[in-house]
């Protein structure tokens, strides 16, 4: 089976333009996590979608479910998130287990709820990647140079621009890999590696790329916002 | 959710636009193979005259399209089903003015956004079903309903005597509208009159084929179809003005931007109905798809179609564009944006 999971655990800390997290401003007419979360409900491959939240906002959630999305409610399922990134997938993945047991061959497409401009192609060769590799990212080629600062004083390295990317959402996994690669992480290294897929890297378990885009921005600053309002046609707050 | 609408700004210059589609009843489909037609091109080379491009863009392009159902709330196609899209788009019934005439009517990629989009929202009557049809082929199946809907019209206005019918255009608008008379009227001698030797050769199931400059002083057809358009109008409808014996019937089918002189004399002289035909409406796309569905008609459409490599990213826009410039038939392509 195939599983949407979009990650919203955050409490909008960095945002500073209202007291909603950030996954719930107005993006033109509707908040953002519902963009998100239709663009993920109209890929008819997936069994059911998780949307994980902040505990203090379960409720929040599933009122806009309700409001926003009535006829989805039997594919839509909301949970309470974790501490960090990975715990929120966690948490997901036993809900997945808890209402569809356990397949060797389960994936979970894992999605930042701020990244509304995802595409119908990303998901889909998100979903494709994971089923035939196991463990695949989105990425973007970089087109700054990327300059590498060890003190952040001097430049201490400017790797080759060819060989850098810049990660995006979704990342995909067979549920599988991805909790036998995160139980033999230790708490040490749980806590560093907030990251899914480094949990492959580090663990040598090859990651492929799937092509993003330069429009699939993740919400996080008001600027961002400011942006992505534009980009819409809406009004900013 | 966010939906990406591609659209040509100004010639050449193609943007996305970022709308909120909340779908509104209609059927969900996301757009799988497309093909350019010269309409298409002459937006984005900017060969419409600057009052229209300033009315007209921004906008998506290409009306050309077969797509995948996403979702129908209405139950009535299934997800996954292949289709193909209707740019043309009625706003009321009228049991006498066909729907791609009718006032009130308008068309996806001429005004409104065509299908370079992510996700296109449609009424349910605004698809047929592609059931056992390659998507490079029903990516040209509104090109194939133009020559059906020409069909449809000739048959019922030309006089019975069809013992001789010319082409005029050896390009792709006239190959396909041989095709189909070919299967219409399988007792017809077709004459396919052009300016390429080379393509003039693809006309393997033609009788007799010409170059227009070299036409036998004696040819003669009972009814022709003009399938040439812009430069070639002038001399096309000359030629077949002078060759139909009297009372036949012209079909007018290419597109001139500019104004075409006719020998208006001779056509009186002959009693000659000269009939416009433009589009197609649902009628004319199942009758095309009935024709896709004989293996001999999709051998044939197949020797005109020109697959590129898939549009993965706005680069690849342009690409397709310039490269349709550089073939003689049509250009399709997938969808992957």
């Amino acid at each position: 089976m195939i599983f949407g999971a979009i990650l919203a655990g955050g409490t909008g800390t960095r945002m500073h333009v209202a007291d909603l997290p950030k996954q719930f401003l107005p993006l033109g007419d509707k908040p953002t996590i519902i963009h998100t979360l239709e663009k993920f409900l109209i890929c008819p491959r997936f069994d059911g979608v998780y949307v994980g939240v902040h505990a203090d906002w379960l409720g929040y959630m599933e009122d806009l479910t309700s409001r926003y999305l009535p006829a989805e409610a039997d594919r839509i399922r909301v949970t309470a998130g974790g501490g960090d990134r990975n715990e929120t997938i966690r948490n997901i993945i036993d809900a997945i287990e808890a209402d569809h047991g356990f397949r060797e061959e389960d994936v979970i497409v894992t999605h930042d709820a701020v990244r509304p401009f995802v595409t119908l192609r990303m998901i889909e060769e998100n979903i494709d990647g994971a089923l035939q590799y196991g463990a695949v990212d989105t990425v973007t080629a970089a087109v700054d140079t990327i300059v590498v600062s060890q003190d952040g004083m001097v430049i201490s390295d400017i790797p080759d621009r060819r060989k850098m990317y810049q990660g995006q959402t979704p990342q995909s996994f067979r549920i599988s890999v991805l909790k036998q690669l995160y139980q033999s992480l230790s708490p040490e290294e749980k806590s560093v590696l907030t990251d899914a897929c480094k949990i492959c890297v580090v663990r040598n378990y090859p990651v492929h790329l799937v092509e993003g885009s330069y429009t699939n921005l993740k919400l996080t600053t008001p600027g961002d916002y400011k942006i992505a309002q534009a980009m819409v046609g809406g009004d900013a707050l | 959710m966010i939906n990406q609408v591609y659209q040509l700004v100004t010639p050449k210059q193609i943007s996305v636009k970022y709308e909120d589609l909340t779908p509104g009843g209609g059927v969900l489909v996301r757009p799988e193979y497309m093909a350019i037609c010269h309409a298409d091109q002459r937006y984005f080379q900017g060969k419409r005259d600057a009052k229209t491009l300033r009315n007209k863009l921004p906008m998506a392009l290409i009306h050309e399209c077969c797509a995948r159902v996403i979702y129908d709330p209405s139950g009535a196609w299934a997800s996954g089903r292949r289709v193909a899209l209707i740019p043309n788009v009625a706003t009321a019934p009228d049991s006498v003015i066909y729907e791609n005439y009718r006032r009130g009517s308008y068309f996806l990629s001429s005004g409104r956004d065509g299908f370079m989009r992510e996700l296109v929202e449609l009424p349910a009557a605004q698809m047929v079903a592609l059931d056992g049809i390659t998507p490079q082929a029903g990516a040209i199946t509104e090109f194939v309903s133009v020559a059906a809907h020409a069909l449809n019209r000739f048959d019922r206005a030309a006089h019975k005597i069809r013992g001789r019918i010319g082409i005029w255009g050896d390009g792709s608008l006239g190959y396909v509208t041989a095709g189909a008379l070919r299967r219409q009227f399988p007792d017809a001698r077709l004459i396919v009159v052009g300016h390429s030797r080379r393509k003039l050769s693809q006309f393997a199931f033609a009788d007799e084929t010409y170059l227009a400059d070299e036409l036998p002083d004696d040819l003669s057809v009972d009814h022709a179809f003009e399938c040439c358009g812009g430069e070639g109008s002038y001399a096309a409808i000359e030629d077949a003005v002078r060759c139909i014996e009297p009372q036949g019937t012209l079909m007018l089918m290419g597109v001139s931007e500019n104004r075409v002189a006719v020998y208006t004399r001779m056509v009186l002289e002959k009693g000659l109905m000269l009939l416009g035909c433009s589009r197609s409406g649902r009628e004319d796309f199942l009758r095309a798809v009935e024709w896709m569905k004989d293996p001999v008609f999709q051998r044939r459409l197949s020797a005109v179609i020109w697959e590129t490599a898939p549009v993965r990213t706005m680069e690849d826009i342009y690409r397709v564009f310039t490269e349709d410039m550089t073939t003689p038939f049509k250009t399709v392509f997938k969808w992957e944006l």
